[in-house]
């Protein structure tokens, strides 16, 4: 009866039940899904994995910007040379305003001190070249060649020479992830450049943009530019982000609906500016006074209630 | 009447590193500029899951959740969102083999439409119940695409499995 306790001889070596497995990769596939999308801790396992994969993926772009660079070359002289006239055409036209830029900071400076107000931060960044867009259909971001070997980090603005394009979200060995301020996810604090009003615009995820949270009477009209407010820490007050384009003010609603389109070149490809981090913002100020007091108040009740009893 | 088994040719085996090489091409097909075009397939997920089909005893639910890594890195999306699909495609495809591949091939392609259609509306829902936009319907014209790709796709995979056509009487295997 001894032999009845063994094991069958492995003949046939098989794994865990086919069930067995499907349930585990189920399961560790949910948790690295919930754990990546809520507590975002999975950074350093996504960039040792994009180690591997950047490379391979940038091989397999070079076709498509051989072709781009191939049609560069061969673009016609005529052509380089209207575009270098318009170019020194539309230099000469800004020059007056360009020219003068340096004396009415140094006078604007001056006056700030004057008024002692805090100094204007002075933007600064580095160029860098898109590589290509995600491949992700439910979100709009592009990847830069810089990352963090370039001293970039996550969270700092991106523009290209029209405006804001985005920010960047995630940062990589070698390159970067710029999420487009048309993603669905993205919010940027602005203002009417008009009627100096605040507000925050947000993507919508079809490459358009809308301002929320404005009262249907709001002072908005179609064509108002709206520039960055600089009330968020992260971007610079005075980029120009994007340009009423149609409104619907419907009583029904509180709220109006405002949309607007982009006024930087967002999906297109080329260069931009990934800006600096700005230098932090003042500390909030202490709470204020009187709310302590009340909470004091409530606390000497509780404790005079407990020793009644 | 028996359903006709037109893969009666006895194959050669598959050599490993076939499918590896495949995979990886299948991948790098995904990484170029066309993969924003409307209506291109998952490469990734065509080729898993015909491995899945007639090699489940290699390529199983290992190689997907490691493929579904990749692209998910690959793509930007969320971490576990192609593992989960690519998972339970090739659960399902190894699951379905031994019944599949009595089929002729057109029908074989009919069968593996609802699986790979399951792979990409798996992710929208994913993405979906997260808070992510609708990405329009030309994403789901991948599969149909890739189901049209089923017979050409067969015989190229299977290209280095085919016996000579003059055999040697003497060695008929």
């Amino acid at each position: 009866m001894a032999g009845m306790d063994h094991a069958p001889p492995p003949f046939f070596k098989r794994g865990p039940a086919p069930l067995a497995l499907l349930t585990f990769y189920i399961a560790v596939s949910l948790a690295i899904f919930v754990v990546d999308l809520r507590v975002k801790s999975l950074d350093l396992f996504r960039q040792s994995i994009a180690l591997v994969v950047d490379p391979v993926q940038r091989i397999a772009q070079t076709p498509g910007s051989l072709v781009d660079y191939a049609a560069g070359y061969l673009r016609g002289l005529k052509e380089l040379q209207q575009e270098n006239s318009d170019l020194k055409h539309a230099q000469l036209s800004t020059a007056p305003n360009l020219q003068r830029l340096a004396q009415l900071e140094s006078e604007n400076e001056r006056l700030r001190k004057l008024l002692s107000v805090k100094e204007r931060e002075k933007a600064s960044g580095q160029v860098a070249q898109i590589l290509y867009t995600a491949r992700d259909p439910f979100s709009r971001k592009v990847i830069v060649d810089k990352g963090q070997q370039a001293g970039i980090t996550a969270g700092q603005p991106a523009i290209d020479e029209a405006g804001v394009v985005g920010q960047v979200t995630r940062v990589f060995p070698f390159s970067a992830e710029v999420t487009l301020i048309t993603d669905k996810s993205q919010a940027i604090p602005v203002q009417v450049v008009r009627s100096g009003q605040r507000s925050v615009v947000f993507g919508l995820g079809n490459g358009q943009l809308e301002l929320r949270y404005m009262p249907a009477n709001a002072d908005v009209q179609v064509g108002d530019v709206l520039v960055t407010s600089g009330l968020d820490g992260i971007f610079l007050p005075g980029f120009p982000v994007a340009k009423v384009v149609n409104i619907e003010r419907d009583s029904a609603y509180s709220f109006a609906r405002i949309f607007c389109t982009p006024l930087a070149g967002v999906e297109n490809f080329g260069e931009l500016m990934v800006l600096d981090p700005r230098s932090p913002l003042p500390e909030r100020p202490p709470e204020a006074a009187g709310r302590g007091e009340i909470k004091e108040g409530q606390r000497v009740k509780k404790k005079r209630a407990a020793k009644t009893n | 009447m028996q359903p006709t088994f037109t893969s009666s040719r006895i194959l050669l085996p598959v050599r490993p590193w076939f499918i590896f090489l495949s995979l990886i091409v299948a991948a790098l097909l995904n990484f170029l500029p066309t993969a924003h075009w409307p209506g291109m397939p998952d490469w990734v997920a065509l080729v898993l899951c015909f491995w899945s089909i007639r090699e489940f005893r290699r390529v199983g639910m290992g190689w997907a959740f490691i493929l579904g890594l990749l692209m998910d890195v690959a793509d930007g999306a969320v971490l576990g969102q192609h593992c989960f699909a690519y998972v339970l495609l090739a659960y399902i495809a190894s699951s379905l083999s031994r019944r599949l591949l009595w089929f002729p091939l057109a029908q074989q392609a009919l069968q593996v439409l609802p699986l790979l259609l399951g792979t990409q509306v798996l992710q929208a829902l994913m993405r979906l119940a997260v808070g992510a936009d609708f990405p329009g319907w030309g994403y789901f014209v991948g599969p149909l695409v890739a189901t049209l790709l089923w017979i050409p796709l067969t015989f190229v995979l299977l290209l280095p499995q085919y016996q000579p056509v003059e055999q040697d009487p003497n060695r008929p295997i």
